[in-house]
């Protein structure tokens, strides 16, 4: 108990002193996430819109793997995309292993099939709803996809924000991929592990409230943007 | 513009549907169904609930592909028969976004390119909500939001209109701003195929009675005649109020 | 395509995406022909050594430094898929192999440091305080005492089997009992024996910047066997044409030179030396 206090205390010092390594850190989790989230949600929100609308044989198959591969395991898809990006792999040539562009893509395959399948859920029930509507109207599938993805944008931010939460809190895959090289690709989750295993743990929790605390800041943000948007547009 | 009485355009009415049927597994929902709708006319679809008047609706409007029967619109172009018609839902679906913003979404997807503001505008004024034309649709009471998707399938200049229900959920003043509105529509030259449980008001819009029962057309008479003297002892029972099924 | 409002929102998307990737690659591809990665383990980068020598290089040459921190198994292995331009770790045997197998060119060794054994205060084996290891070891295990190990293929790891064969021991037979593989770096092993009270074996710049120590204490250390030699060397150019030759080149030659060995002999924890120069240019 003695050192979770102290790690609240070494937290607020952190954040209070604006600590300079620790900004700099948190930055790199950000901007890692947050272009992963980007990506990620660029292919999964469109693919889980189509998913929904779509009607093939193995249907069912597909999304019950999809749903699956929303627990994919960090370190497999980190192993994964390692393997790809090695200078030994297919992809060598680029040279972005153990770089920020290669901790976002692993991020990125690691939260595409959650909001992919989040999305196709939500899409899917409101879809029952508008169906009738849209085909009455003569829209075509891919009219009906734009249709409900913007309708739909305060619901689906939630699946967003879910795919950002996990990739912002994963240390599996980007421990692989990024390497954690100090000032280059090391972000908040894997200095936390680095803490760990040196042993400081108050410093290590730390800087895992921080991580908390950023994440839940964002989230706020995010349910008020929300709120007030479908207030004022139903 | 779309324009059902434009000249060259083929039209798409009259439409004929003949023995049309409609099955969900073992149920036959529509059985034999044969009917003609010619241009012009006000059809109102009564019957009891469970008849198959929606069915029969969506059948129609090409929601629904009958299980049996055939179909047929004066002209083979699908394109036209599509874009010849639209329909109004008992509730009223709209997207987020506002009220004209819903209608430029119907017009665009129908194909304008060119002055879809104005149109949408237009359409707005008349049915009267104009003044809503920045607010949000799904924040318009159910009478409004209803209005928006009259004035959504107006804009559309459909030669043929299908209204399921368009009432069922609504107070009696909203009521009768939507029947006004319809019959604007009619006035304008629309034709219109609406399914209703109110007898008051098949009184007050039909011209023709299509009376289903049980999946079957009953009776297909002008509306003065069926009100007055209807032929099958179930619509008889039916205006008496006693036939519940 | 249809131009509404959502046309808008993907396009903003679109640039955001763009944006974003803008900001987040120059940074690396500018640095491109500026930075190496070396693979090294976690003795090296969490006793904070590098920290304290890579300034003093980048002042001098102005190349960055990445250090990849893993154990010294996977370190040559990321450096035999040609992830690395140098390796940087201590495990003689497993270097020499990388060399012979034509991975590695111009092995030299830079320095050692020292393992320790590190018991609980307790001792329930009765080493504490002993200068020979190997009988440390043979008492741990007629004892049963609990005793951690890495069992991760790092350099510490294939030093404390090696000293366990010299003991006669297979510590494999305490596997489930006393003898517990945590499959993991030196930090979490000692987390690990903190937490349970275990014997560890340790290289003595990981334990003295190690904060958790608990209950532990060094048990054995003094040993001449205990001797951990760093060797550092270039990823083979012939092998791997992308490694950075004359920029790892540089690293070699700096921490080897004067200068570099003396930044190594400069660092300490609590006033105590950590890494012993011992680069002899004879050897290289």
């Amino acid at each position: 108990m003695e050192e979770i206090s102290q790690s609240m205390g070494l937290a607020m010092g952190l954040v209070r002193q604006l600590d300079q390594t620790l900004l700099a850190i948190a930055g790199l989790s950000l901007k890692v996430s947050g272009v992963a989230v980007l990506a990620a949600s660029l292919l999964a929100l469109p693919l889980g819109a189509w998913l929904a609308l779509a009607r093939f044989p193995g249907r069912q198959v597909v999304i019950a793997v999809l749903n699956g591969m929303m627990g994919l395991p960090p370190v497999v898809v980190g192993l994964l995309i390692y393997l790809l990006l090695s200078r030994a792999g297919p992809l060598g040539s680029l040279g972005i292993l153990f770089t920020p562009a290669a901790m976002m893509i692993a991020q990125a395959v690691l939260i595409l099939p959650i909001i992919a399948a989040l999305s196709r859920q939500v899409i899917d029930d409101a879809w029952s709803e508008y169906r009738e509507q849209l085909l009455s109207l003569n829209a075509t599938r891919w009219q009906c996809m734009r249709a409900l993805l913007w309708d739909l944008r305060f619901t689906l931010l939630t699946a967003v924000l879910a795919g950002f939460g996990r990739a912002i809190a994963e240390v599996g895959a980007v421990m692989i991929v990024g390497g954690n090289i100090d000032g280059v690709t090391r972000v908040m989750t894997t200095a936390i592990a680095l803490e760990t295993s040196k042993g400081d743990l108050p410093l290590a929790l730390a800087l895992g409230v921080v991580l908390i605390a950023l994440v839940i800041a964002i989230n706020t943000a995010a349910q008020l943007m929300k709120s007030y948007s479908m207030r004022r547009h139903g | 513009m779309a324009d059902p009485a434009g000249a060259g355009a083929p039209a798409i009415l009259p439409l004929a549907g003949s023995d049309l049927s409609w099955r969900a597994g073992d149920v036959e929902i529509l059985r034999e169904v044969s009917l003609r709708i010619e241009p012009g006319t006000r059809n109102i679809v009564i019957g009891p609930n469970g008849a198959g008047k929606s069915v029969l609706l969506r059948m129609l409007h090409g929601l629904l592909a009958p299980s049996g029967g055939q179909l047929a619109w004066a002209t083979a172009d699908p394109l036209r028969i599509r874009r010849g018609q639209a329909m109004v839902f008992q509730r009223p679906v709209m997207l987020r976004r506002t009220a004209r913003e819903n209608i430029e979404f119907a017009l665009r997807v129908g194909g304008m390119r060119e002055g879809v503001r104005a149109a949408a505008r237009a359409a707005l004024a008349r049915v009267g909500l104009a003044s809503l034309e920045d607010r949000p649709a799904r924040l318009c009471s159910g009478g409004e939001q209803q209005r928006i998707a009259l004035a959504r399938a107006w804009a559309l200049r459909p030669e043929i209109l299908f209204l399921d229900e368009p009432t069922a959920s609504l107070d009696p003043a909203a009521t009768r701003a939507i029947e006004e509105i319809i019959a604007a529509m009619h006035a304008a030259g629309t034709t219109i195929v609406m399914t209703t449980h109110d007898l008051g008001q098949a009184r007050r819009i039909a011209d023709r009675v299509l009376f289903l029962h049980r999946g079957r057309l009953v009776e297909d008479t002008p509306a003065r005649e069926f009100f007055q003297q209807p032929r099958s002892p179930e619509a008889t029972a039916f205006i008496k109020g006693e036939l519940l099924w | 395509m249809v131009n509404t409002p959502r046309s808008h929102w993907l396009a903003g998307g679109a640039l955001a995406l763009t944006l974003a990737l803008g900001l987040a690659v120059p940074p690396a591809a500018l640095a491109q022909d500026k930075f190496i990665v070396v693979a090294s383990t976690t003795s090296t980068e969490q006793s904070g050594l590098f920290k304290h020598l890579l300034p003093a290089f980048k002042a001098k040459s102005g190349i960055d430094v990445r250090v990849v921190a893993q154990g010294t198994g996977q370190a040559l292995a990321t450096a035999r898929k040609g992830d690395a331009d140098v390796v940087f770790v201590h495990d003689r045997v497993a270097e020499q192999k990388f060399v012979e197998e034509g991975f590695g060119i111009d092995r030299r060794e830079v320095m050692y440091n020292d393992f320790v054994i590190v018991g609980p205060k307790a001792d329930p084996a009765k080493i504490a305080g002993s200068k020979d290891a190997i009988d440390a070891l043979k008492k741990i295990a007629a004892s049963a005492a609990p005793f951690t190990s890495r069992g991760d293929k790092s350099g510490t790891h294939a030093a404390e089997l090696r000293y366990w064969k010299q003991a006669d021991i297979d510590p494999q037979a305490g596997k489930g009992t006393w003898y517990r593989e945590t499959g993991s770096g030196m930090g979490p092993t000692l987390n690990t024996a903190s937490a349970m009270g275990a014997y560890a074996f340790t290289d003595r710049g990981t334990w003295l910047s190690f904060k958790n120590r608990g209950e532990l204490a060094i048990a054995v250390e003094g040993d001449n066997k205990l001797f951990n030699q760093y060797g550092v060397m270039l990823v083979n150019p012939a092998k791997h044409p992308h490694v950075k030759k004359e920029l790892g080149q540089a690293f070699i030659d700096w921490i080897t030179s004067p200068d570099g060995q003396a930044a190594i002999a400069g660092y300490k924890i609590e006033g105590q030396q950590l890494f012993f120069p011992n680069y002899q240019p004879v050897r290289g």
